[in-house]
């Protein structure tokens, strides 16, 4: 295939949409071929200039008043006919306010972790586990840039018996985060990496805590304004290793 | 953003006027509040009310000069026209603009409407090519034709400026 018809699907490939297939070849052509891949650089980092720079204009708090007299739900009703506007105006409101209605609040210490476990067993089930697929730690790093607001460092784990098999942006209580799948002896670890917050550290347990949630095992720190969970169907002591090894990396 | 927010934002960038911007988001909620019931549930809300603004900007008098342009640039073939196709676009240029978020709000500003709006869908408010062809009723061929030509055009934009500046 010419240089040409790689730059034609170049846009695909930064937005995300190529097949994981062609994907895949994507990146075996740019790791080749300098010329395409200084266009997948420029055109990547253009992206992010668009999006930082497209963030332009934010709403006048008057306008946010009239928006909220909007869709609050008239006093005088007609039969049921308010229904659906009572509807849109709890969806309304709840996403005036961030979203942050719309959700309950996790007051139970440890409470996010059976949601971190249904992300990990819904990772593992899934066809595509992960969005970028590489054992090559400088490939999944650099590809979360821009997709979760924070930077990470990953260990090199070449001769030791952990692998990495990539990556994937997730959410937890609508904050994006970095979910990492590492592997060891057909085991698979997901590292979760997000934000932290008192409220996070909160429902997620003390820092430090090796516990079990419907028998996989976790453990969770904080370092650096980040929280790092680990959840896993390995044993505890893997995933201790795999823990030291991620601390040693991010000092 | 939270969704006011991120409607607004389109809005601005569609009208390029804070009162029209204003009043074109007042609208769309309005509509979408008097439309809720024509709203499924299970489906896209984000798609859904992202095309009431759409579809309420085009109807408006600045909206109504900028879906000529609309007819125009579907039809415009990729020779660049609308965009001065004498500069020529390199990955280093691009790279030495993309840092500057001056240069890139000015060449958003400068495009077409319909390209300025695809942009920001799909960079902005980082919609999949599905949502973005929900949101302006297109099939996603289009949506990708259009966006390559968009970023074409954008890129030549800032290579122009990158020139410019550095003459």
């Amino acid at each position: 295939m010419t240089c040409e018809r790689w730059l034609e699907r170049l846009d695909a490939y930064v937005d995300g949409e190529l097949p994981k297939a062609e994907f895949e070849e994507m990146g075996q052509h740019l790791s080749e071929c300098a010329s395409c891949s200084s266009h997948a650089l420029a055109r990547s980092q253009l992206k992010r200039g668009i999006h930082q720079a497209g963030k332009a204009f934010t709403p006048s708090a008057e306008l946010r008043e009239r928006i909220e007299r909007t869709v609050r739900p008239r006093s005088s009703f007609r039969g049921w006919a308010w229904w659906p506007q009572l509807g849109f105006a709890v969806l309304a409101l709840a996403f005036l306010v961030g979203g942050a209605m719309l959700w309950p609040r996790h007051s139970q210490p440890g409470a996010l972790i059976s949601e971190l476990a249904d992300l990990y067993v819904a990772t593992l089930a899934s066809p595509n586990p992960v969005d970028v697929a590489s054992s090559d730690r400088h490939t999944v790093k650099p590809w979360f840039q821009g997709k979760v607001p924070f930077t990470f460092n990953l260990p090199e784990l070449g001769g030791s018996p952990f692998e990495l098999v990539g990556g994937r942006v997730t959410y937890l209580e609508q904050n994006p985060g970095a979910e990492l799948l590492f592997s060891i002896r057909k085991h698979m670890l997901s590292l979760f990496i997000f934000k932290d917050s008192p409220e996070l550290g909160r429902a997620i347990g003390s820092p430090g805590e090796s516990r079990q949630e419907l028998s996989f095992h976790v453990e969770s720190w904080s370092e650096g304004g980040l929280r790092y969970i680990i959840i896993s169907d390995a044993g505890p002591a893997d995933i201790d290793d795999l823990r030291v090894r991620i601390q040693q990396a991010s000092r | 953003m939270p969704l006011l927010a991120s409607l607004y934002n389109l809005a601005q960038w569609l009208t390029q006027n804070r009162t029209e911007a204003e009043d074109l988001v007042q609208e769309t909620f309005t509509k979408a509040l008097r439309g809720f019931d024509t709203f499924q549930p299970g489906t896209n809300f984000r798609a859904w009310i992202y095309r009431i603004l759409r579809n309420t900007f085009l109807t408006s008098r600045t909206g109504l000069r900028a879906s000529r342009e609309v007819l125009f640039s579907e039809e415009e073939d990729d020779a660049g026209r609308g965009v001065e196709a004498i500069t020529e676009e390199t990955p280093e240029s691009i790279l030495l603009a993309a840092a500057e978020h001056e240069l890139i709000a000015t060449a958003l500003e400068q495009l077409p409407v319909v390209q300025r709006e695809i942009i920001l869908l799909c960079d902005v408010e980082e919609m999949t090519y599905r949502e973005i062809a929900e949101v302006l009723a297109i099939p996603i061929g289009t949506v990708m034709s259009r966006l390559a030509r968009a970023r074409k055009a954008m890129r030549q934009l800032l290579a122009q400026k990158d020139r410019s500046a550095h003459r």
